[in-house]
This record gives structure tokens, C-alpha cells and sequence, in this order.
């Protein structure tokens, strides 16, 4: 019976459960990182933490939500979802300097082509050398490194094989992964501490979930600029890759 | 009132992904192109204007878009827990080739398109 009532609290208030559930991860995170003397780091331990939660349960349930396909943490898809992230990104911009944006308005611009035109490059170089030699496969790989909608939307534009679009959209999850681990120890080698840097790394990655956890495992004050270019990365990508992107693979294959 | 604050939030967010799903309606790709970032945009400047005209907005509804950047980090950490992190690690070699190659070459990347810009900032 008592069971019964605590399965019931957890299916009624799953957005409560969330939100206690993170308390948690951050608590035990926040701890670690202080016993080992990293203050700095109990962000970035406790989005691994979750990364890692993520993948435990998506071998556990054969889901593809991480956490939020077991029952009782349904409520991990509302609080981690599109809407709250926005919401909350937006909110980061209040306190943002006008005139830093205005500085980094040029590479933050640069960074934005750059970062699409490179990773779109990078991705078809090795889905050719991989194995794939056909322009549509080429271009949704390709595609689907820029991000992981990109390389569905690419797909489904040229008519890519249902496998191809599957293994475009793990590209740009392993991207948005990475970024989010990667991040917070390779700011310093890159520069990573300014607001110029910082529109140039959103642009440049484009990944809005890693970027946005990167930036806020590495200095939270980062994030309004990071997350503002990023989030063009994925409607620039999905209007070149399929056009631009496609011809220039055809002009090679 | 804090809800003031919550509610300037969320209508820069109505306005920001207006313009974002017009410019993807235009462009024929469906989709909120950049919506977040003119959301951002739109608050950076509506509370600037405000700054300059009456010296801000009250405390209370400050603290409303505070508890929202406040619950940012947790958010993200939420958003980690829903990754499919499974596909990312099985998706195959050529998945995670790409993934990577491209997350590390376009991070050193970041310097140097960094050099573009001015090295002055306002704190």
C-alpha cells in the first residue's frame, strides 16, 4: 500500500519529481566537486551525471528520451524540453550588454557561415571516405553533422534513406554530446572567456543544447552571448544544406 | 510583481518566435528560424530603453526574470537527462567520426574568427 501511494506521487506530480530529481543530481554533483576541489566544475559533473543517467536508461527502456521514457521521471521532458529551455535561455539575455553585442556582431556573422559551411564539409569528407558515395546520402551525413535537425530535414528534402536520416541525426547528437563534455576543459586553450568568443563559439558550434550546456558549465555569464548566434546555426543549416550544400556535392560526385 | 518579470519574458519569447516561424514560413523551410535570438534581442533592447527612461524596472519584477535565468542550469542539466545518448554512442563509427571531427575542429575555429572582433567589453 505504501509503495502504491509513492508510485501515485510520482505519476501525479511528475514536474515536482523533476524538479526534485535535479535538486538532487546538482546536490550530489555540487558535493563532489567541491571534494575534489573543483567548485567550478559541479555544473559540467552534474550534466554528465545526467548524460550518463540518460544512457542507462535508454539501454534499460530502449526509449529515446533519456530519463524521461522511464514512468516515474516523465516529467525530465517537460522541465528539459524546447519550451523551458527557450524561455529560460531568452530570460539569461536580460543584463546583456547592448554594446558587446554590437562588437561581436561581425564575427559572431562570420562565425555563423563558417561554422555551418565547416561542419557540413567535415561530415560528408567522412561519410564519402566512410563508405557512402551517393550525392543524397553524402549531403544528409554531411547535414546532419551541422546539427541533428538539420540532417533530418536535409533527409527528407532530397528523399535519404530512412537508415541515412537515423544515422545523420546520431552525428548531431554525438556533436551536441560532445560539446557539452568537451567544453568547460578546453575554454581556456580556445579563448573561451569573453562575450566575442563566446558568439563566435555559438556560432561556430551551433548546437543549441550543447552549446547551451557548455557554455553554462564554463561561466554562466557566457551564456546569453553563446546561445543568441547558436540559435540561427540550425535555421541557416536547414536552408543551405538542402540547396546550396546539395549542389556543391553534386559538383564533386 | 515578480510575474511582471515572467511575463515580459514570455512576451518577448510570443514576439521573438513570431518573427522566427515567419522568416521559416518565407524562406519555405517550416521552422522557427532564430526566433530565441530575436526573443533575446527584443529584451536586451526593451530593457535598455527601459534602463534609460525610467531607471529600470522595479525589483520584483526583476527578481521574476532572475528566478527564471536561476533555473537555467537545472533546466540544462533536465535537457542532459533527455539526450539520446544510446544512438550517439551506437550510431556507428562514421556518427561518431563526424560528431567529433566536427565538434573539435570547429572549437579551434573559435580563436581564430575571434580575432575578428574588439577586445574591449563593457563588465
Amino acid at each position: 500500500m505504501i509503495l502504491e501511494i509513492i508510485s501515485t506521487l510520482f505519476t501525479k506530480f511528475p514536474l515536482v519529481g523533476a524538479f526534485g530529481a535535479v535538486a538532487l543530481i546538482m546536490l550530489v554533483s555540487y558535493w563532489f566537486a567541491n571534494l575534489i576541489g573543483q567548485k567550478r566544475m559541479g555544473s559540467a559533473i552534474a550534466i554528465v551525471v545526467a548524460l550518463l543517467l540518460a544512457f542507462i536508461a535508454g539501454k534499460v527502456t530502449g526509449g529515446s528520451k533519456g530519463i524521461a521514457d522511464i514512468t516515474y521521471f516523465s516529467g525530465f521532458a517537460l522541465l528539459g524540453g524546447a519550451m523551458f529551455r527557450d524561455f529560460a535561455i531568452i530570460s539569461t539575455a536580460f543584463g546583456a550588454k547592448l554594446e558587446n553585442l554590437k562588437k561581436a556582431g561581425l564575427p559572431g556573422a562570420v562565425a555563423l557561415l563558417v561554422g555551418v559551411a565547416f561542419s557540413f564539409i567535415v561530415g560528408s569528407v567522412i561519410a564519402y571516405v566512410m563508405g557512402y558515395h551517393d550525392p543524397v546520402d553524402v549531403a544528409t551525413i554531411g547535414a546532419g553533422t551541422v546539427t541533428f535537425i538539420v540532417g533530418p530535414v536535409t533527409g527528407t528534402a532530397l528523399g535519404a534513406s530512412s537508415e541515412v536520416i537515423a544515422l545523420s541525426i546520431a552525428a548531431g547528437v554525438v556533436k551536441s554530446v560532445l560539446t557539452m563534455i568537451i567544453t568547460p576543459f578546453i575554454a581556456k586553450a580556445i579563448k573561451l572567456d569573453n562575450p566575442t568568443t563566446a558568439m563566435v563559439y555559438g556560432g561556430l558550434i551551433g548546437t543549441t543544447s550543447g552549446v547551451a550546456g557548455g557554455l553554462a558549465a564554463t561561466d554562466p555569464k557566457l551564456v546569453p552571448y553563446g546561445a543568441m548566434t547558436a540559435t540561427f546555426y540550425t535555421g541557416l543549416g536547414s536552408l543551405l544544406c538542402p540547396s546550396v550544400g546539395y549542389m556543391f556535392i553534386k559538383l564533386f560526385l | 510583481m515578480e510575474i511582471y518579470g515572467l511575463g515580459i519574458v514570455a512576451f518577448c519569447m510570443y514576439v521573438g518566435s513570431f518573427i522566427g516561424y515567419f522568416i521559416g514560413e518565407a524562406l519555405g523551410i517550416s521552422g522557427n528560424v532564430g526566433g530565441v535570438g530575436f526573443a533575446m534581442l527584443i529584451l536586451i533592447l526593451l530593457s535598455n530603453y527601459v534602463e534609460e527612461k525610467k531607471g529600470g524596472w522595479s525589483e520584483k519584477t526583476q527578481n521574476g526574470i532572475y528566478l527564471l535565468s536561476a533555473l537555467y542550469i537545472p533546466i540544462v542539466i533536465a535537457m542532459a537527462g533527455i539526450q539520446n545518448v544510446v544512438a550517439a554512442f551506437t550510431g556507428g563509427a562514421i556518427a561518431f567520426v563526424a560528431g567529433a571531427v566536427a565538434t573539435i575542429g570547429s572549437m579551434f575555429l573559435v580563436p581564430l574568427i575571434g580575432k575578428l572582433g574588439s577586445k574591449e567589453f563593457e563588465k
